[in-house]
């Protein structure tokens, strides 16, 4: 199990330096595109510069399967700090107090994320993830700006040409033609 | 997040618009073929509704999210404004009244001052239609399928129409309960 993993991390590792590779020869930005579904499947993957060394078929569902589980690991380590509690004079025996109550997270109104992005000299991933669970990673050079807003037009473009398309099954991997010109078109527009 | 800055967001969001006609008869159409292939069976009728509102919810959704840009609900009462004052705002430009809490905060209900699939409808006058037939009912399979895609099981149905006959038409939506494996930090 450990060598599993271990050897994901190894593999995750070897795409980036795949990646990094041609950032010198880019001057878009935007290297690749991933959507994995909420169970942690990988449900598209596109590069949007041609010649981008490429992974297996196999390694981009690991890939998806393992960054889906760094993910939640990242939302579970969030520090909990000991929640402040009115000192109530009826608490007269210590022993009944249960200690994993009385923590929380900093900043209670704010909802706890998992990894936001990862960012080497490189490249830069940013993940984002819609409150229904579906996450975007997309791979850019560290110098472009307004990722955030890229992910969000990339979003609006997948809830109209995937999810509006009747004939897409939820879930399943992402095959719509529309989506893939429209994608295409937007990025090469913005350059 | 506060009600009127809910109602903003739900006034300025712009989605593509089409004819409201076209979508009433679109709809009325597809419940009077449903009445038909199911014989006037209102209950099956009512069901085959709900459950198309629920494959379209879990679609919307997303939609909703990329274009209206709100973040999660803090609890069952702001989801009830997003619900009201940008959903239907967006999707019928219609805000629903938001009425008749539980104390315990999980049941509320929806009153519609208009409703746009129901214009021109009168129901059959075969003597069941006006106590069977939910004409409106795709719109609780909706939000069904929309809110159990972000965490929430929720059960919703019409307890009145005007169509029917009644003052006004209302829904009733009752939260079920939180899905576990996304819950929102406050109910671990």
């Amino acid at each position: 199990m450990y060598n599993l993993e271990f050897e994901n991390t190894i593999m995750f590792l070897n795409y980036t330096i795949a990646l990094s590779d041609l950032g010198t020869l880019s001057n878009m930005g935007v290297f690749s595109l991933i959507i994995i579904n909420k169970a942690g499947g990988l449900i598209y993957q596109r590069e949007f510069q041609a010649g981008l060394r490429k992974l297996s078929t196999n390694d981009y569902l690991v890939l998806a399967g393992t960054f889906h589980g760094v993910h939640a690991i990242t939302r579970s380590i969030t520090p909990k700090i000991p929640s402040v509690q009115p000192p109530s004079p009826a608490t007269s025996s210590p022993s009944t107090t249960t200690p994993a109550a009385s923590h929380s997270y900093p900043n209670p109104g704010v909802p706890v994320t998992g990894l936001d992005y990862l960012e080497t000299d490189k490249f830069r991933l940013t993940c984002f993830q819609t409150l229904t669970g579906t996450k975007f990673l997309l791979f850019t050079d560290p110098l472009t700006g307004n990722v955030d807003t890229i992910v969000q037009k990339i979003y609006e473009l997948y809830a109209d040409f995937v999810m509006k398309n009747p004939f897409y099954q939820i879930e399943m991997p992402v095959r719509c033609e529309a989506f893939d010109r429209h994608l295409g078109a937007w990025l090469r527009g913005r350059t | 997040m506060s009600s009127n800055k809910t109602s903003r967001i739900g006034e300025e969001t712009r989605v593509d618009k089409v004819n409201a006609e076209l979508v009433t008869l679109t709809y009325g159409t597809i419940v009077a073929q449903l009445c038909q292939d199911y014989d006037s069976n209102y209950q099956d009728v009512n069901k085959q509704l709900e459950k198309m509102g629920y494959n379209i919810g879990m679609r919307l959704i997303e939609d909703f999210l990329a274009k209206s840009g709100v973040g999660r609900c803090a609890n069952f009462r702001d989801t009830a404004d997003m619900i009201a004052k940008v959903g239907f705002k967006i999707f019928l430009n219609v805000t629903p009244t938001v009425t008749n809490w539980t104390s315990d905060n999980t049941q509320f209900s929806l009153i519609f001052e208009e409703n746009p699939l129901a214009d021109f409808v009168e129901l059959p006058d075969d003597g069941r239609a006006q106590d069977e037939l939910w004409f409106s009912n795709i719109l609780c399979g909706v939000l069904r399928g929309a809110l159990e895609m972000v965490q929430m099981q929720i059960e919703a149905h019409f307890v009145s129409d005007v169509l029917r006959g009644d003052d006004t038409t209302e829904m009733r939506v009752s939260l079920v309960r939180y899905i576990e494996d996304e819950m929102p930090p406050e109910e671990e």
